[in-house]
This record gives structure tokens, sequence and C-alpha cells, in this order.
């Protein structure tokens, strides 16, 4: 089977200050589909370097990053994005939905980048807030929701395209723990239907959920432990 | 490649709700909005409303010079400066100046191209019905002096050649003193008094219209503020003579004066200007003095179509200065608004936007911006030209292609300056964009 990400001894440095920093340090790191898949480790680690280049919101300085079976290391800014709206669907910390828009028109964003047809892109959206339990609150903007509601809706927005992986950066990070929980909990009911999910977390509880616990340290992998 | 996207962007929907989108973010900051978009209002608003104000005048101007013909040429009769000092110092003086019946015949006898003259002695006198009383030029003509000069008889008839050839003691009356001398009846077959003689009044001229038209020949100085009433040129030499009396409030001096004002047609519009310079050419040879003057309505209507042209420049500059600092306020104000919104930037990106779908949301909002800028401007610009109007009986003209290109110029204001910041808004670095607070 064709891991859904396979990542060859991949460097990331940046130029920081006339210094060279070093995130990653030869980083190599498969995973299959249905994978659920916690990165933990202390700050500076470069977890949020990982998350980035497994995002393709960025790409390595050097090794090879090949998702679902594609080298995406020689891609151009276009083809990128594209990637990003159709095969990856993002979590974040701070939820990062768009203020102007409710909740229909925010899980609408990706698909209306594909250039879905509108009708089409309302039954998913429609579906998907159903499926995160906010049916009725499909026309209340982000400010008018709770945080755990918030990051439903996020949910509901990164698994609009059907994306083959999805990436969580402390997802829960922001919320009291029982919203939490409930987010976890979402995320367990998504790995069980075939998700394959990638989160980012400091939290030993959260990364606990996870059915394989990635550690680094100074960009490079220290353990892997599947359960 | 560009433009297979760009079908697909409209057929797909995709820039109807990226319009929706922008309007929606900018209902946002409604006042913030408003303000930027003021520039151009008051821009375009200006020029359109300028420009009508100024084509409405120079109409105004070029249709009353295009009353005195513009295949004329007027020479008048002028008091030369140095014989007026003389006729102040000795009241007995007979001043002889002027245009003679000879200059006509010169005129006549070696200037190819000219068709017509219409004589004319002008007296001025005050004009009598019973107790009624007006100050008028009483004009000696010919009897194609309507024809020649654009100016009709409204009601009645011009005098003939045959009340000229018997001198008859006949009358036109202007339009303004047939109202002051017979303000309860008609005109027409009553008499009027002119000194100790009595005239017929066989018909009234049209009223040269408006009073800004008035204006406009009182500064061409071809057509006096007071009223004209008009007798046979034959008549006018008997009953006055050569040498004319003049009694007024006191003073008293003689002048010898043959013709006042003798107008000449030329048979080719492009022939009035050599023809003009052949007559003033002639006068100069025969004149000793400067007492005698040429107008020629061609040249002032040239050259008010040149004023109007500078004008229209100034108005040109003006409009361009004021699209420039509107656009310059679009820009800065996207500048903010791309900085405001660098994280939603990010998490279009990270959610499969391209570089182009963020150049495009935010050009679409300048040129809203913009556009309803210049719309704004051009309902104000035209409103205010029908209220000049109302208010202060401006004549105004709102051409039709000015709404319209001053739209099109301001929508592009948008893309202009909106490009700018469209393009800093895509060129940022999503990881960097996500992480800005």
């Amino acid at each position: 089977m064709t891991p859904i990400v396979q990542l060859d001894d991949v460097r990331r440095s940046y130029q920081m200050g006339g210094e060279t920093v070093q995130a990653l340090r030869g980083l190599s790191l498969s995973i299959q589909p249905g994978e659920y898949v916690a990165i933990m480790g202390p700050s500076g680690c470069g977890k949020s370097t990982l998350l980035n280049l497994l995002g393709c919101l960025d790409r390595p300085s050097s090794g090879r990053y090949l998702l679902g079976g594609d080298d995406i290391s020689a891609l151009d800014d276009d083809s990128l994005s594209e990637i990003r709206g159709r095969r990856l669907g993002f979590i974040f910390q701070s939820y990062n939905l768009i203020q102007q828009l409710n909740v229909l028109e925010n899980i609408e964003v990706p698909l209306f980048y594909q250039g879905r047809p509108e009708a089409e892109a309302r039954e998913i959206a429609i579906q998907l807030a159903i499926r995160v339990g906010l049916e009725r609150r499909l026309d209340h903007r982000p400010f008018e929701l709770s945080g755990g509601q918030q990051q439903r809706v996020a949910i509901a927005r990164a698994l609009a395209s059907d994306p083959i992986l999805l990436l969580a950066d402390e997802a829960t990070g922001n919320l009291d723990s029982s919203s939490g929980r409930e987010i976890l909990d979402l995320f367990d009911e998504l790995n069980a239907a075939g998700k394959t999910l990638v989160m980012v977390t400091h939290d030993p509880n959260t990364g606990e959920r996870a059915k394989r616990l990635v550690r680094l340290r100074d960009g490079v992998l220290e353990s892997d432990v599947r359960k | 490649m560009k433009a297979s996207v760009l079908t697909h962007s409209i057929r797909s929907g995709k820039f109807r709700r990226a319009i929706r989108l922008g309007l929606r973010s900018l209902w946002l900051h409604r006042l913030r909005s408003l303000l930027t978009v003021l520039g151009i209002v008051f821009g375009v608003c200006s020029v359109i409303a300028m420009l009508a104000i100024g084509e409405g005048a120079s109409y105004e101007a070029q249709e009353a010079l295009k009353k005195l013909g513009s295949q004329n040429i007027i020479l008048r009769s002028v008091k030369p400066p140095e014989e007026q000092k003389v006729s102040n110092n000795q009241n007995n003086y007979v001043l002889d100046y002027g245009l003679k019946y000879e200059d006509i015949a010169r005129i006549q006898a070696t200037i190819p191209g000219v068709t017509t003259i219409v004589p004319a002695r002008v007296m001025r006198e005050y004009v009598w019905n019973i107790t009624w009383r007006v100050d008028a030029e009483v004009v000696g003509t010919v009897p194609w002096y309507p024809t020649m000069r654009n100016h009709r008889v409204a009601q009645g008839r011009f005098f003939t050649d045959t009340d000229q050839r018997f001198a008859e003691n006949v009358c036109v009356l202007g339009d303004r003193m047939a109202q002051t001398l017979f303000p309860l009846e008609s005109p027409v077959g009553k008499t009027v008094r002119v000194g100790q003689q009595y005239y017929r009044v066989i018909g009234i001229m049209e009223a040269l219209s408006t009073a800004s038209k008035d204006e406009v020949m009182q500064s061409t100085s071809t057509q006096p503020a007071v009223d004209r009433m008009f007798i046979p040129l034959e008549t006018a030499k008997r009953r006055y003579g050569e040498v004319l009396f003049k009694r007024r409030s006191g003073s008293f001096e003689q002048e010898r004066v043959a013709l006042h004002e003798v107008t000449v047609k030329v048979d080719r519009t492009e022939r009035v200007v050599p023809v003009a310079l052949a007559i003033k050419d002639l006068m100069e040879r025969n004149h000793k003095k400067k007492d005698y003057d040429v107008v020629v309505p061609l040249e002032q209507l040239k050259q008010a179509e040149r004023t109007k042209q500078i004008f229209n420049i100034v108005l040109g500059s003006i409009a361009a200065i004021s699209l420039v600092v509107g656009g310059i306020g679009i820009m800065n104000i996207m500048l903010a608004t791309v900085t405001e919104r660098t994280r939603e930037i990010g998490i279009r990106r990270a959610l499969g936007a391209k570089r182009n779908d963020i150049v495009t949301q935010f050009l679409i909002e300048a040129v809203i911006l913009s556009g309803a800028g210049g719309a704004l401007g051009v309902l104000l610009g035209i409103s205010i030209p029908f209220i000049v109007t109302a208010t202060a009986g401006m004549k105004t003209i709102v051409t039709v292609w000015s709404p319209f290109a001053a739209f099109t110029i301001s929508a592009l204001v948008g893309v202009v300056f909106g490009l700018y910041p469209a393009f800093r808004a895509a060129r940022m670095d999503p990881v960097e964009a996500l992480r800005h607070e």
C-alpha cells in the first residue's frame, strides 16, 4: 500500500538574524493510510516545521517528501495551493475561521477555491455541519460561537474537500478540558471512519489518544511508538 | 491559459462570489470605505459639474456669435480718442469721422467674395408713445438687414425697397421697447414719435433672448444693451442729414458720421478671414485715423472655441489630479486592509487559494471602492448642473460621454492603485501569514 506520507532524510534550515537554524536535521518518517499519529516534543524541536512541511505550506531544504505517492518537493506555488486545497485538511489551535463568513460559508471556503458549483458546495457544507453537530448554528458567525463550536466548524472545513490527510496543530490547546475531549472524540470518530490524522501537541494526555506517538528532539526523531 | 482560467472562474461563479465577498468586507468597514471613496466622489463630481457648466456657457456664447453670422464682417465707426479731447475743449467743432459711403463702394469694387453689404446709421434718441419714453438707438438701414444679421421679424414686416425709395416714415421696433412703449396694445399700425418726426410701426423684431446673451452681445460690443428701432436708411438720411446734433443732459456736440455700422457678407466661410484682412488693409490705407473697428464674429467664434479647449485641458488636469489623489487614498486603505487581514490571507492560502485568487480578491475590493466612488460622483455631478440651472438660471449641458468616461476612468484607477496592495497580499508567505496576530 502506498503510504500517505513518506519523508526521506528531510532537512529544513532557516536564516535567522544571519545565523542558520537547523529545524529539521534529516528526518525520515512514513505514515500509512488510516493511521492516527501524535507528534510530540519540547518547543523548538521542529514540530511546527514538520507540520508546515506535511501541510505543503513549506518545502524541505533537502530530502524528499512524497504525499500520497507524489513528490511535492519540486512543485511550484500554484500546485502546492492546489494540493493543500484538495488533499489536505488543516485544523489550527486558534481555529482560524474567517470572521466575516458564517458557519456554512467557512466550511465552503476550500470548495470555493476548487471552483465547485455553489449548490454542490452548499450541500457538502450542510452535511458536514450536521456531522460535527452544528446543524442549529448554520448561519452564525464565528464570534457568536464557543471555542469548541468554532473548532468543530474548523474540522468540518478541513473535511470539506475529503482530504487524504488531516493535520491538527494543538487543536485542543485553546479549549477547556470538556470541549477538548469532545474534539478528541470527534478525531477518534474520524479515524475510525478511515481518515488519516496527524496532530501536533505538547500535552501528554492528548498525545495518549493517538495510536502512534512520534517524539522529536532537536530536529531528529527521538522515538516512534505504535500502540 | 489565463483566459481559460478566467472563463472557468466565471462559469463556476467564483467571480460572482468573489464580488459578493468583497462587498461584504467593505460593508464591514462602512465608514472607512465611505471616507476612502470620497476623494474619487468629489473628483468625478466636480469634473462632470464643471464640464457641464462650461459647456453650457460656451454653447451660449457660440450661439450668440452665430447670431451675428459666421459669414459676416462687421465694421463700425469709432470716435477716435484724440478727437474726443478736442470736442471737450471746443464745443462748436464738428467731428468728422467714421465709415463713409466711399468705403462701401471701395470694398464692393475691389474685394472679391463680398456678396452683400448692409450699411447702417445709428442715432441715439428718445422714442415716444404719448407719455411712454424709451432711450433707444434709431438705426437707419436697408431692407435686407434681418436676413444678414439672423435677427428675424416677430410681428408685422420689415420695411421694403419701396419704403426705402420713398423715404417713408415707417419703423420696426425692438422687442423690449415695443413692450415698454405699448404695454397694453399691439404696436403694429400705431405711431411713435422721435424728435419732431412721427413713424408708423410696421413690425416688431424678435427678442434677442436671455440676459446672458445680452452680456455676450455687450462683450463683443456689436450690439448695444439698449434696444434698437429700425427705419429705412433713406429716411434716416433725410430726417437727420449728415451732421448730428447731440444735446444730452447739458452737453452739446456735433458729429458728422456718414455710416455707423456696415455689415459685409462673404460668400464662403473659408474666405471670411482673408476678406477681413483685405478690408482692414483697405480701411487702413484710406483712413488716416483709426476711426473704425472691424469685428469678425468667425474669429471670435474660433477664439471662443480655443478658450473652451483651454478650459477643457485645465479641467482634464484637475480631473487627473483628483483621480490620482483618490487612487492614492484607495491604495493606502488597501495596504492597511492587507496588513490587517494578513491572517485571513494565510488561512485562505492554507485552504487552497492560489496567488491569483488572493490578487483577484483584493483587486475586486479596490475596484468596487473606486467604481462606487465613480458612480456616486457621476450621480452628484449630474445633479449639480440641474441645481445650478434651477437656482442661478445658467445654462448647463451634461455631455453624454462625460459620465461614462468618468466612471470608466475611476474604475480603472481602482485597478491601477489596487494592483500593488493585491500583489503584496499574494506574495506573503503562508506560514508567516498564519503566524501573524
